[in-house]
């Protein structure tokens, strides 16, 4: 598919002719191919009847993805979001440009490192929530040197 | 209608990159160094407050930086284009004219866009800020020129909040800080030209706009009659849409260790070439010759200084890397003298053309040029796809002892599975 990369640079335009690539002979030289395809004729032969109904395939990207300029991912490390189904090693998405809001699972950094909790407005102020009994709430103070650096969107995690 | 024309531009961008992914080094002096951690290219604001200056050699500084706790990168380039990519991206809703004018800046045409142009500037500012971590400037004005200079104000002056608009100010106020900037700010005006202008007493920027400029014409070229009028406001300058095709493509670096072996020396040559050429062909465009130089350690004063430098001309236009690398080891062979210890090789394609534009020669051979092209675009799918050098010349050799150092390089944090960062559930 790439090797008509440097005559289309458009990325919607390339995944089009990805698409016909496949439809293409296969015992073509590549440069055949790519003249083929530049022509945008199909060798001859019968039309397959699937021409009509080419799509792009499904892409996780596009899924887990809503914002590309403002997501991120990062690798969890230890155990104290177990309950919310974010083990070690877990692979979280995050986007920088939602609001945080009231239960959302954020980044955030405390003291220059960055952890993952759950955050939480109570009455007393911000509180970050782990999801396991053996992890106490943190009561975000004003000695804190604190602030939400994204909100995790998805957890990425290997059966 | 009155031009309004925006420069955004990052501040410290390198710097700014690095602490997003290590908030914890905000309010701390950063440093980022150029290859081979030879000099300092990027400073936060609290190393500039220390006195450090752009382009610094490091090893000068290391005594004041152990002394003030200043944490130094190397250059994490992939990084940088990342961020820089999606600075630029976000940049783009803001106004349908932009111009990418470097890593870290861009133009973008605000005229006839129906708000308060001070308060979507600070929109932009607070969406990039939010969105990737990186604090930018902006500069408005009605002409490229004086928007480099309204940016520069901005970066300055603290009363401005980041956003300085000089379509806002009237007459006087505007002639009043152009006063107080010194000449050189002035985009185009390089070093060497600014004491020549002090010399005929044009000292600060409001100086250059009021001479006229028949004035400057004799004594200087033609393109400062273009600056002075984009000083007074008149937009000689349009912004460029689409990035230029390049007239040269260069691919040059600093050894990590100097070596005076020629097969080392080749070795750095066939992979700068293969990278020049990539560019080339990504550009779509052929060169007809290439130029090579290598050069000692101009620092290491007591050590004999050689540098030399040659032009070798290819027979037909081309884009294919082996072309290129023959011809370079070619005039590699030529100038270089065994007994230096060198720091520097590097190439430069020239004589580029596009590649649609290519002429007709008595010596074509058309399947040859076929089975190049096939060759050259599987090597860069490939290499697109499964990462840059998986495909290579055996003569980049399969030990580069004489790569970069990159000594303290931060992790390739969008780039890389292996390096994402590393958030604490404990």
């Amino acid at each position: 598919m790439a090797n008509l990369n440097s005559n289309f640079p458009n990325p919607a335009r390339r995944a089009n002719h990805s698409a016909l690539l496949s439809l293409t002979h296969p015992n073509k030289s590549m440069f055949e191919r790519q003249r083929a395809l530049l022509r945008k004729a199909v060798p001859a032969g019968f039309p397959s009847p699937a021409d009509d109904y080419v799509e792009r395939r499904l892409s996780l990207d596009e899924h887990l993805i809503q914002h590309r300029e403002s997501t991120f991912f990062m690798r969890v490390a230890g155990h104290s979001m177990r309950d919310l189904g974010i083990f070690d090693g877990d692979l979280l998405v995050v986007d920088r440009s939602v609001p945080a809001t009231h239960g959302c699972v954020v980044v955030a950094v405390i003291d220059g490192e960055f952890t993952v909790k759950q955050l939480l407005y109570t009455a007393q102020g911000k509180v970050l929530r782990a999801a396991h009994p053996d992890y106490p709430d943190i009561a975000i103070t004003a000695e804190h040197d604190f602030s939400i650096w994204g909100v995790v969107q998805w957890n990425v995690h290997k059966v | 209608m009155q031009r309004a024309i925006a420069l955004v531009d990052c501040n410290n961008f390198y710097v700014s990159c690095e602490r997003v992914f290590q908030p914890g080094l905000e309010g701390k002096p950063v440093v980022v160094l150029s290859n081979n951690d030879g000099c300092v290219v990027s400073r936060s604001q609290e190393a500039k407050d220390l006195g450090l200056k752009m382009a610094a050699p490091w090893y000068q500084m290391k005594g004041l930086a152990r002394r003030h706790g200043i944490v130094a990168f190397s250059s994490n380039y992939s990084l940088y284009a990342d961020f820089s990519n999606r600075v630029m991206s976000l940049l783009s809703r803001f106004s349908p004219n932009q111009e990418v004018y470097s890593i870290d800046e861009s133009f973008l045409d605000l005229t006839g866009i129906p708000v308060d142009h001070t308060a979507y500037a600070q929109q932009m500012r607070e969406t990039i800020r939010r969105c990737v971590g990186i604090p930018v400037c902006v500069g408005i004005a009605p002409s490229k020129t004086l928007a480099k200079l309204a940016n520069h104000v901005a970066k300055k002056n603290s009363r401005f909040s980041g956003v300085c608009d000089f379509n806002g100010m009237n007459a006087v106020e505007l002639d009043t800080l152009l006063a107080s900037i010194e000449v050189g700010e002035v985009w185009g005006i390089g070093r060497h030209t600014a004491p020549r202008l002090q010399e005929i007493g044009i000292r600060s920027v409001l100086d250059l706009k009021r001479t006229p400029a028949k004035r400057l014409g004799a004594r200087f070229s033609v393109v400062f009659e273009r600056i002075v009028e984009e000083l007074n406001g008149g937009a000689c300058l349009e912004l460029d849409d689409v990035a230029p095709a390049k007239q040269q493509i260069t691919c040059s670096r600093s050894f990590g260790t100097l070596t005076s072996s020629l097969p080392d020396l080749e070795q750095a040559l066939v992979a700068y070439t293969t990278r020049a050429a990539e560019k080339l062909r990504q550009q779509h465009s052929m060169a007809g010759g290439i130029h090579v130089y290598i050069r000692t350690n101009p620092h290491k004063e007591d050590e004999p200084q050689y540098q030399q430098n040659i032009l070798t001309p290819l027979v037909e236009p081309t884009d294919d890397t082996r072309s290129f690398c023959r011809a370079a080891l070619h005039g590699l062979r030529q100038i270089y003298r065994s007994g230096h210890a060198y720091q520097k090789v590097g190439v430069t394609l020239t004589h580029i053309i596009p590649a649609a534009n290519r002429p007709n020669t008595l010596f074509d051979d058309v399947a040859t040029r076929q089975r190049s092209h096939a060759l050259m675009t599987a090597l860069d799918r490939v290499n697109r796809r499964m990462g840059s050098g998986t495909l290579k010349l055996l003569g980049e050799g399969t030990h580069q002892s004489w790569a970069m150092r990159k000594g303290n390089r931060s992790q390739r944090y969008t780039t890389e599975w292996s390096e994402l960062a590393v958030c604490r559930s404990s």
